[in-house]
């Protein structure tokens, strides 16, 4: 083993963590900003207007990420019309590309995750705001979605870490994050173990600081839900 | 007195194990070949890999008086594997470096072809360097070609490198690149050939810079072994002097591949 060359070539790993935790940050924030109305729709929607929304889900949760992202990079690059379009300017570009196919990925899982938690809201609140005359708009703010997001917040917390893992994948298409630099270390030097287990290294780092600033956020959040601490008597 | 006989007991059998590993007869060599180069390596419809790396090695294996077996293996895992023994050589197409150097042992060059760009037909009526400022140019990642874009063009152009040049031709048809720069006989087989290439030509000089492209295209062995690299130097001017060689090239080019 030799770690020096990793010591030569850490501006490269330094370049692949931004794009990654950039590409991650990018694609989980525009996915939930998406998935909460899809969500809200999915739930309270009508037969309608349910229909793509589930259409969308069964995709996307069906197939590989792998796959969704050369349908869209080498795929959609294939057809003239598309190279014609105004959004070629968009879709030329690999990160656009990568970050499209995160974000509707993540956003899919999403719509899940919170429709899920959505439908299992305890009837005693929501007999309670009715109770209190509340709206249903008025209701789904202060009630409903509030809950709902506490619930949801140790399965997102996975998602959140899938999707990291996840945009290892954007090394296949050019882009250079922490694995494209793992793989330009590694061919350059002829050294897969030091390359990719520095990789695996910084995967690690940011995956525990996902889980520790998720931890302060359910311990905030969900304080009330949390088996009471016990106190020790002489 | 008998521990002595058993430690000469011992050493005698370990020098004999020594050297029965020295004189090693070689009757079966596995080659290391890539299958994503063509057309040097390259995957048939049904299955079977084919092109001009295939058929030296065959011809190799013919002239050495050995058997063959070819396994397939991608580009980034080459060299790796050669170390831990999967195959015993390597025929992908790999340059000769001094950086190469350093984990295997090369043969002598079995194939020397020039460095070029391509682009699209009728882009660059006079190519110059000048050209290139600004350029987004595809390149097989960290090949000799990677290096020599890096190095001499670098801060002018956009490079995106590429696990193989199969994703970068689709990348130039989509129009996401400018130019790829790759060894001549890859490009004219591999893509200007092809229906999806014919709009598509050679532009600017051919590149032979020693420095960077060396000493041409080497059959890679484990640095031990060089009795293997012998054998496969004594082949390869075997073929070459009995027509063999000239038999090869001909079904896939129509130009001198072997260089000076």
């Amino acid at each position: 083993m030799d770690f020096s060359i990793i010591q030569e070539s850490w501006p490269i790993y330094l370049d692949g963590l931004i794009t990654t935790v950039w590409l991650t940050v990018a694609a989980l924030v525009i996915g939930l900003l998406l998935a909460v109305p899809l969500a809200v729709i999915r739930v309270h929607g009508g037969a309608l207007a349910q229909a793509p929304i589930r259409a969308f889900v069964y995709f996307f949760r069906g197939t590989p990420l792998l796959i969704q992202m050369f349908l869209i990079y080498y795929g959609l690059g294939q057809f003239e019309w598309m190279q014609q379009s105004v959004l070629w300017s968009l879709f030329s570009e690999a990160w656009f590309c990568a970050l499209l196919a995160f974000t509707l990925n993540t956003c899919a899982y999403t719509v899940e995750i919170i429709r899920g938690a959505i439908v299992a809201t305890s009837h005693g609140e929501i007999e309670a705001a009715r109770a209190c005359g509340m709206s249903r708009m008025l209701m789904l703010r202060r009630i409903i979605l509030p809950s709902a997001f506490r619930r949801a917040l140790p399965a997102y917390s996975n998602e959140i870490i899938f999707m990291l893992h996840g945009t290892a994948l954007a090394s296949t298409v050019t882009i250079v994050d922490i694995t494209g630099a793992a793989r330009i270390i590694q061919s350059r030097y002829y050294s897969p173990w030091e390359a990719f287990l520095t990789a695996a290294l910084l995967y690690m780092c940011l995956t525990f600081t996902i889980v520790f600033f998720v931890r302060r956020l359910e311990k905030h959040w969900q304080g009330h839900l949390l088996p009471e601490r016990v106190t020790d008597f002489e | 007195m008998k521990k002595i006989a058993v430690f000469l007991c011992c050493f005698f059998l370990a020098l004999s194990f020594t050297t029965t590993s020295f004189a090693k007869e070689w009757k079966k060599v596995r080659v290391a070949v890539e299958g994503a180069y063509p057309p040097f390596s390259y995957i048939e419809p049904d299955g079977s890999i084919k092109g001009f790396d295939i058929d030296i090695a065959h011809a190799l294996g013919q002239a050495m008086g050995v058997e063959i077996v070819l396994v397939q293996q991608n580009w980034d895992g080459m060299i790796p594997g050669l170390l831990a023994r999967k195959y015993d050589a390597i025929i992908a197409s790999m340059s000769i470096t001094e950086e190469r150097r350093k984990k295997v042992g090369f043969t002598d060059k079995y194939y020397q072809t020039p460095v070029k760009f391509i682009a699209k037909k009728g882009a660059y009526s006079n190519f110059t360097e000048n050209d290139l400022r600004g350029k987004t140019i595809g390149v097989q990642r960290e090949t000799i070609h990677d290096k020599y874009l890096t190095a001499k063009y670098g801060k002018d152009v956009k490079i995106k490198r590429y696990g193989n040049l199969d994703e970068a031709y689709l990348d130039i048809t989509a129009g996401r690149l400018d130019l790829i720069i790759a060894d001549s006989a890859a490009l004219y087989t591999g893509f200007l050939t092809k229906e999806n290439g014919n709009e598509y030509e050679f532009v600017g000089p051919d590149m032979l810079d020693e420095k960077w492209f060396g000493e041409g295209v080497g059959i890679e062995v484990r640095k031990k072994d060089t009795k293997l690299a012998e054998m496969f130097n004594k082949a390869i001017q075997t073929i070459r002097a009995n027509g063999e060689y000239k038999k090869i090239q001909d079904t896939y080019f129509n130009f001198d591949v072997y260089g000076k």
